[in-house]
């Protein structure tokens, strides 16, 4: 076996050494009705060859998002990944090394996480960040979860127009940790039904910037509100690259802010692994979850970096711990700060205005279209469509026009009647002007 | 060989060489490398893009306009940059990382090749389900694998981490205890546990009693009885446990679990040392996180990402959190919400969602690709070579360290610190003089069950060359101590990077990021 280095002969070395006469000896503490006789029920070792084409073909039974016409967001965007960027990131030294729990041969990965930080903390415009949660979702849920530990409350309100899925998980969390959810009826835009739930019992307020259906709107009234009851307002961002264009969350008042990282750096990958970013006030610190690095010198006097703040963890304060999250999503906080860094102020800007235009450019295109309506006039890079007709078909129709059109707002919100002909469409940098053609083409014909 | 003229001049010590400061404070190849803060320019980029057309934006008073300070690096420093930084790191590739608990063995590289297919990498979660049937056969794959290996009729794949599948496990333990109306209070823990186990009943709103160890380094199966009653919601058991041995009793513990109407998680985290050689579905547990990330070799990367997938027994299977992939005359379909479970199964009751989309697929192709590699026969052959190596390990060096209990060990071996009584060094001392040597060190403190823990993993990535050469390291190193040469750990390590960091003042005044000053 390629993997396993320990030859017949060692084995049997080792076992001399060890005074055992098989290795069945070594096994002797599991229980004799335990023990497994033969081989599991699965077919044996293949080499390389064998087991790239296996995958290979499971990789070609599905439609790469690059090789069509790809129009899909929903909390999840196609953008341009830098060559270096998957070059830097399999070095053996990022990919193959553990949590920096050893600083002194752990720099590296500490230096990043700091410059990672920084990076979170100016583009969100909050104080400090942490070393990464699992994805946005997940954030989110970590974000209620801090914002009762800080108010002694335990009373959520989400705001209707946030990702489906990260209320779910929101409202999973809450059964299981006996605390009360609330969910605005705002769908498309608005916050009059959110800011009607808002009283002195309210932990805290989650909203999403762009919201789920691509509308950029005026918090600063919820703001106004949530702070005036001594609740927290909690902001979630989906979409990182918005920030390089639209004011970030703590220009108006945000406490906790959790995002979806997966933009920069990270890729599609069908859903993950993605990178949970989440940031804070200073004076909320010692209730974040998550890993923390932080600045200090060692025993000569020079810079370096280290794990801090850990008696706020899992493995210093167990039970009593802000989260039970060990492993995070470091690799890719690397590849999110890589490209942060090759990107700059400049590029970072730049990159936000482009989706901006290709998409006005997108939506200004479709709604041109015979019975086709935008009904989210304030966008970033998504925004939502009426069509004529229930979505989920005129997409599955689409797809087999080879275009991957949007996604049905039906699809996460199946219940609710009024979303059946809405469509959720997301333009980033990598759609051409051949793209948007094709798409405007095929949805004419699809709705004809 | 010596030139006359060389000769001719007095030469520095290696001890002058050592501690001698350069101009640059560059050392060869040990390059100190500045923040990117310092580095960057906000004027600068490393990455050309269109120009966007002029189209007036339609975000009115929501753009932003002050300036962010993000610095940027063109490519060629950018490269520089990281390459330097990443040369500061210990890796599994560096060399010997027996870091107990956390499994670092070889990650193959034909693992990172498949999981860049575009067809896996560049899908997205949402898009229609007929465009990635192949990623949903992959997904099944991996799950009848995992459920094989385990013997376990069910599995809960979209678990981020280990520490997310407890979550799982134990959410669908108080759902399904909730369906019969048996609500229950209290998760008992053994004190030898990992902390995500605590932290993780005390999220899902359980209090944590918990199980002291007996001598032999197990659960103490009487007081774990005495404490069974019908307050009790589950037990959470490692196995092996964290001090690397077998849960001797597992059997009856959850004989006794259940008939006092309890639940048994099982910490999975282990899962290496019983790959194709126990079924733990076998030994009567309810749930069970398995982290691809160590067992399934998915590389750690520095601290994450991973994947936690669970197994569940039948009496959680219907509890299971959505999303999943059932397979039926369509093909594979994705059961994304309530109303499909409740269509697809009658008895389905989704305790609810984890996160959002589907989970950890670049993870699960690594994993599917190691699984496929390995087979039936060589994933039995990595527990036996991995536990054969921790026996090797523990009966190479227990005549001169202290082995709190008796062998034989599973996976990983622990030792604690009482062979170093009397000579004033520690087990962080001893981790760090590790360092000088060439090794990453072993897990220190955890279990907290002995003192001054060293728990070493060595895992079956290594050849008995380099096990030889770490045991020959240690003995060199035991020795050293034994013979009072304090100065060596005190000041260790001397050849890392940076020597020994100041992590009381860090937590003090916390610098947790760069200012401009
Ligand atoms: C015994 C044990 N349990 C649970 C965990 C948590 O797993 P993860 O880090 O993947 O969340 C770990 C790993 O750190 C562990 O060693």
């Amino acid at each position: 076996m390629r993997y396993l280095p320990l030859m017949a002969q060692d084995r049997t070395e080792m076992l001399r050494t060890i005074g055992a006469k098989q290795i069945d000896d070594l096994f002797k503490d599991v229980p004799p009705e335990a023990r497994l006789e033969g081989l599991i029920d699965m077919p044996r070792g293949q080499g390389e060859l064998e087991v790239e084409r296996a995958l290979t073909n499971m990789a070609a039974n599905n439609i790469a998002a690059g090789s069509v016409p790809f129009f899909i967001g929903a909390g999840a965007y196609r953008h341009h990944i830098p060559a270096s960027v998957d070059h830097l990131i399999q070095r053996s030294e990022f990919l193959t090394s553990y949590t920096p729990y050893q600083p002194e041969i752990s720099q590296g990965t500490l230096q990043y996480l700091f410059e990672f930080q920084t990076q979170v903390a100016l583009i969100t415009g909050m104080d400090v960040a942490n070393a990464s949660l699992y994805d946005g979702s997940t954030a989110c849920g970590e974000a209620v979860t801090m914002a009762h530990r800080i108010t002694k409350r335990r009373k959520a309100i989400l705001s209707g127009s946030l990702h489906p899925q990260y209320q779910e998980v929101v409202r999973t969390l809450a059964k299981y940790d006996g605390f009360d959810v609330s969910v605005s009826a705002d769908r498309l835009s608005g916050t009059e039904s959110l800011l009607e739930l808002i009283d002195q019992h309210t932990s805290c307020v989650v909203v999403q910037v762009p919201n789920f259906f691509g509308t950029v709107e005026d918090l600063s009234k919820v703001s106004q509100a949530v702070h005036a009851q001594g609740a927290l307002l909690v902001v979630i961002v989906p979409e990182i690259v918005s920030l390089g264009l639209i004011r970030p969350p703590g220009d108006f008042g945000a406490d906790i802010v959790a995002c979806e990282g997966q933009s920069l750096g990270v890729g599609l990958n069908f859903g993950g692994p993605y990178l949970g970013l989440f940031a804070t006030r200073q004076k909320y610190v010692r209730h974040m979850p998550g890993r923390l690095c932080g600045a200090t010198t060692d025993v000569q006097g020079r810079p370096g970096y280290v794990l801090t703040l850990s008696t706020r963890e899992q493995h210093i304060r167990r039970e009593k711990a802000t989260s039970n999250i060990c492993t995070n999503s470091g690799l890719c906080s690397l590849a999110w700060t890589i490209h942060m860094t090759l990107l700059g102020e400049k590029g970072y800007r730049q990159l936000a205005r482009l989706n901006h235009q290709i998409a006005v450019q997108l939506a200004d295109d479709l709604s041109s279209l015979k019975g086709v309506e935008l009904l989210t006039p304030v966008f970033f890079n998504e925004f939502t469509l009426r069509l004529p007709r229930p979505a989920g078909p005129v997409v599955d129709a689409l797809a087999e026009k080879g275009v991957l059109g949007g996604m049905p707002a039906s699809r996460l919100m199946a219940h609710d009647g009024a979303m059946e002909n809405l469509l959720i469409v997301a333009a980033t940098e990598t759609n051409t002007q051949s793209d948007i053609a094709a798409f405007r083409s095929a949805l004419g014909q699809v709705l004809s | 060989m010596k030139t006359s003229h060389m000769s001719s001049v007095a030469m520095e010590t290696p001890e002058e060489v050592h501690m001698k400061p350069t101009y640059s404070g560059n050392k060869a190849l040990a390059q100190e490398e500045k923040l990117i803060f310092e580095l960057g320019d906000m004027a600068k980029t490393g990455v050309d893009l269109a120009e966007p057309a002029p189209i007036p934006s339609r975000l009115a008073e929501f753009e932003r306009t002050d300036p962010i300070g993000l610095p940027g690096l063109t490519e060629p420093e950018a490269v520089r940059h990281y390459v330097r930084l990443s040369q500061t790191n210990y890796s599994i590739d560096t060399g010997m990382y027996p870091l107990g608990s956390c499994t670092m063995k070889h990650n193959p590289r034909l693992n990172e090749k498949m999981a860049r297919l575009p067809g896996f990498a560049d899908i997205h979660p949402l898009q229609p389900q007929q465009t990635v049937q192949g990623a949903l056969e992959l997904i099944d794959a991996l799950a009848e694998g995992l459920k094989a290996l385990t013997g376990m009729p069910a599995i809960a794949m979209s678990p981020r981490a280990g520490a997310h599948g407890e979550l799982c496990g134990i959410m669908a333990i108080r759902a399904a205890l909730e369906a019969r109306g048996d609500a229950r209070k209290t998760v008992l823990v053994p004190e030898s546990a990992h902390g995500t186990n605590p932290a993780t009943a005390a999220q899902c709103g359980y209090a944590v009693d918990i199980i002291p160890s007996s001598a032999d380094g197990r659960v103490d199966v009487a007081a774990l009885k005495a404490k069974l009653d019908h307050d009790v919601a589950a037990i959470m058991l490692t196995n092996p446990n964290t001090c690397g041995l077998f849960e001797r009793d597992i059997i009856d513990v959850a004989e006794a679990v259940h008939a006092a109407g309890a639940l048994f998680y099982c910490d999975g985290a282990n899962f290496n040392a019983l790959i194709g050689k126990v079924r733990p579905g076998d030994l009567g547990i309810d749930a069970m996180h398995i982290n691809l990330h160590k067992t399934f070799s998915t590389p750690h990367g520095g601290g994450g990402p991973g994947a936690g997938p669970v197994v569940l027994s039948s009496a959680l299977a219907p509890f299971a959190p959505l999303p999943y992939v059932v397979h039926g005359p369509d093909g594979w379909r994705l059961i994304e919400n309530h109303d499909e479970a409740g269509d697809q199964a009658d008895d389905a009751a989704p305790f609810g969602r984890l996160t959002a989309f589907h989970g950890q697929m670049g993870m699960y192709v690594r994993a599917y690709a190691y699984m496929l590699s390995h087979g039936s026969d060589g994933l039995r052959q990595v527990a036996e070579d991995a536990v054969l190596s921790a026996n090797y390990v523990m009966a190479s060096l227990q005549d001169v360290m202290s082995a709190p209990y008796a062998g034989p060990c599973m996976h990983e071996v622990l030792f604690d610190e009482t062979f170093l009584d009397g000579t004033g060094i520690s087990t962080l001392d001893f981790a760090k003089a590790m360092i000088d040597e060439g090794f990453h060190p072993m897990t220190m403190y955890f279990p907290l069950v002995v003192h001054g823990a060293m728990l070493i993993e060595p895992t079956e990535s290594e050849s008995k060359e380099s096990l030889d050469q770490f045991i020959a390291s240690m003995r060199f190193l035991v020795l050293a101590a034994k013979n009072g040469d304090v100065k060596r750990f005190k000041s260790a390590p001397q050849f890392a990077p940076r020597a020994r960091l100041d992590e009381t003042a860090a937590a003090r005044k916390p610098v947790l990021r760069w200012h401009p000053n």
